[in-house]
């Protein structure tokens, strides 16, 4: 076995792993605190990269990477927290198929309005990031990938302290483990969900901008496939798991890159679901989630 | 449940609802017969060109695969986001099987016509197959709930339709072409007419009561002696089967499939009828079908903001009539036809009545 080219793959699977596990975290962290599967969290991710490409081509001034990249995730972070109380925010109390039916009325929307602003042509994103690899070696680590493995991973590790240490992360898991409890303790619900919504989608966003600098195009599309993905990384892990979607994102990084590598690029997108079915099958709560006895 | 029947007798109320359900499947025959012949001689003297009769089939399609998924989603009360993958298997079941019978049944078979048999055939094998499939998948998927079964149903769907990209028997993502495009009218409109009587009886029937039991409450339906899983496979089963059959007449209508045709997306259409019409009520969905099919080919023009609109509408009816258009109820021809008629009936009245105060 060629050790050069795995070594490779592994660090691909990285990158992808990076980027599913960013996107996930949205979509954990939005059902663990009003139980949807927030199908719109895709579209989120693709309007982020959409966002960054405007900025990026709109103004003559090279701004740097990091600018760009805040601007566009404080707006995503506003679309999702606006996507929430227009949406959602009626059908709480509704049975829970009602909200998973808007979910996806609401991603479809989304996309469709992409199409309608932008084009259905997929667009070219400037190189943001210089396009020089890095040498390890003998192996070259193009810098979008070295930018996205370390920042994901620093984020996720903020993201970890805040949830745990700070008092709006108490707050946050306090609403997710009981909404009505945590209402009568005086926390502001709507302030929580709003939040959770706005680092969700800033985070997807984030992933989406990754993604568009790494196949260097962005197209009103591309939050359906890699959407889905993250969602079955965010399953996989045990959905309403912050750390499970972390776990869950590598995990699906490294099947589909070790698939497409080794075994084959049309079936690695099968491989991917098949993994999804069989996890829920076997264990449904995921790897990290904890199982919910029902209750008569 | 009213003093009606506590004034009759066990045998007069039979006699009762026996006349009323005679009649009322005689009036309801009438006006599928009717409607039938109103629409084939608009067809056949050309008032309605080869582009609308597409369209009509086109619904027909739409009508065979909401109707059937909605057993597993409105009557069974499962999230299924996957019917495209059976319609898919139906689709290219049935296209290879006409394929190959294409040369081997040449003429009509007494007053058959061999359009007729082919599909007849075809059918056949396209229900079987997607029947299995949707065994397959639903004995082990029912033992999910809610979102599970979702996202499980999502897997499903997109796993077939890289498995059709994917083999060569399919003609992988270039698509599958040369099946014999032998879609008549009268057969996609029959088929329809069968397969919704099929379903509405099937649901009137006992078997149709213990499956809208577990939507309403699964622990209170199993704790009557329910067989839930058994129920719930088969309704599953049965909407996978009819998903096929429609899948079916779509390949035969098109003459050409695509892997394309059959993905995510699909499914999501069949389930916006499905919701938009109300979960559970088979003329909503009819009803869902024809509106959603038709409007998309009037706004043709506005081709942009046409699937904007779409699921805009989507967003909006869960916002404001979370219970779709119909509900859980169903429309029936001869309540209207009484209705107008009782109202006609007033009218005249009023007048003589106006007419005695003068």
């Amino acid at each position: 076995m060629d050790v050069e080219l795995f070594i490779k793959q592994i660090i691909n699977s990285l990158n992808t792993g990076s980027i599913y596990a960013l996107v996930a975290i949205g979509y954990t962290m939005v059902y663990g605190i009003i139980r949807l599967i927030n199908f719109a969290h895709g579209e989120i991710m693709m309007f982020g990269a959409y966002f960054a490409f405007i900025i990026a081509t709109s103004i003559p001034v090279g701004l740097p990477f990091f600018v760009i990249v805040l601007v566009s995730m404080a707006l995503a972070a506003l679309m999702g927290i606006l996507t929430e109380k227009i949406a959602y925010k009626k059908l709480r109390t509704a049975p829970r198929i009602s909200a998973l039916i808007t979910a996806i009325g609401m991603s479809l929307f989304l996309q469709n309005l992409a199409q309608l602003i932008f084009g259905a042509n997929p667009k070219v994103m400037p190189q943001v990031i210089s396009n020089e690899p890095i040498m390890f070696g003998n192996i070259a680590v193009p810098q979008v990938m070295m930018y996205t493995i370390s920042m994901s991973i620093g984020i996720m590790i903020l993201l970890t302290l805040f949830v745990k240490k700070t008092r709006a992360g108490k707050a946050m898991r306090a609403v997710s483990q009981d909404k009505e409890a945590a209402m009568l303790m005086g926390i502001n619900i709507n302030g929580i969900i709003s939040l959770t919504f706005a680092i969700g989608s800033a985070l997807g966003a984030l992933g989406g901008i990754f993604y568009s600098i790494a196949y260097s195009q962005v197209y009103p599309t591309l939050g359906v496939m890699t959407g889905l993905k993250a969602f079955i990384a965010a399953v996989f892990g045990g959905i309403g798991n912050i750390g499970g979607a972390m776990i869950g994102g590598y995990a699906i990084g490294f099947i589909e890159t070790m698939t497409k590598g080794y075994i084959s690029s049309r079936w690695s997108d099968a491989i991917v679901f098949g993994v999804l079915i069989l996890i829920l099958l076997f264990k449904p709560s995921g790897i990290l989630g904890k199982n919910v006895k029902e209750k008569v | 449940m009213g003093i009606l029947e506590r004034m009759m007798s066990k045998s007069e109320q039979k006699k009762v609802y026996k006349k009323l359900s005679k009649s009322s499947i005689i009036v309801n025959l009438s006006v599928i017969f009717v409607i039938f012949i109103v629409l084939n001689t608009l067809i056949n003297t050309g008032v309605l060109n080869r582009y609308y009769s597409t369209i009509l089939v086109l619904i027909l399609v739409a009508i065979i695969m909401s109707t059937s998924l909605n057993i597993g989603t409105g009557f069974l009360g499962q999230l299924i986001l996957g019917h495209a993958g059976f319609m898919a298997i139906g689709a290219y079941t049935a296209a290879l099987i006409g394929i190959a019978l294409n040369d081997v049944i040449v003429n009509d078979f007494l007053f058959i016509s061999r359009n007729l048999i082919i599909f007849v055939i075809a059918g056949s094998g396209a229900m079987f197959t997607a029947s299995i499939a949707g065994l397959l998948v639903g004995t082990p998927a029912l033992r999910l709930r809610g979102d599970y079964l979702g996202i499980m149903t999502l897997g499903f769907g997109e796993i077939v339709r890289v498995i059709i990209t994917n083999l060569e028997i399919t003609n992988g993502a270039q698509g599958l072409m040369g099946i014999p495009r032998l879609m008549t009218f009268p057969i996609a409109f029959w088929t329809t007419v069968i397969v919704v009587l099929i379903i509405y009886l099937f649901m009137s029937s006992r078997h149709g009561r213990a499956i809208l039991s577990i939507r309403e409450d699964e622990i209170a339906s199993e704790s009557v002696g329910i067989n839930i899983t058994k129920y719930k496979i088969m309704g599953f089963v049965l909407a996978s089967l009819f998903g096929g059959l429609g899948g079916a007449v779509f390949a035969f209508q098109g003459g050409f499939l695509a892997p394309v045709s059959f993905g995510f997306i699909k499914s999501v259409e069949i389930f916006v009828i499905v919701v938009l019409g109300g979960m559970g009520s088979i003329s909503g969905a009819i009803i869902a079908a024809i509106i959603l099919t038709f409007l998309p080919e009037l706004l043709r023009e506005f081709d942009q903001y046409r699937l904007l609109l779409y699921s805009g509408l989507l967003v909006v009816t869960m916002l404001f009539r979370p219970q779709g258009l119909m509900g859980t109820k169903e429309l029936d021809p001869k309540k209207q036809i009484r209705k107008v008629y009782r109202f006609i009936k007033k009218i005249i009245k009023k007048d003589i009545n106006k007419g005695s105060d003068l």
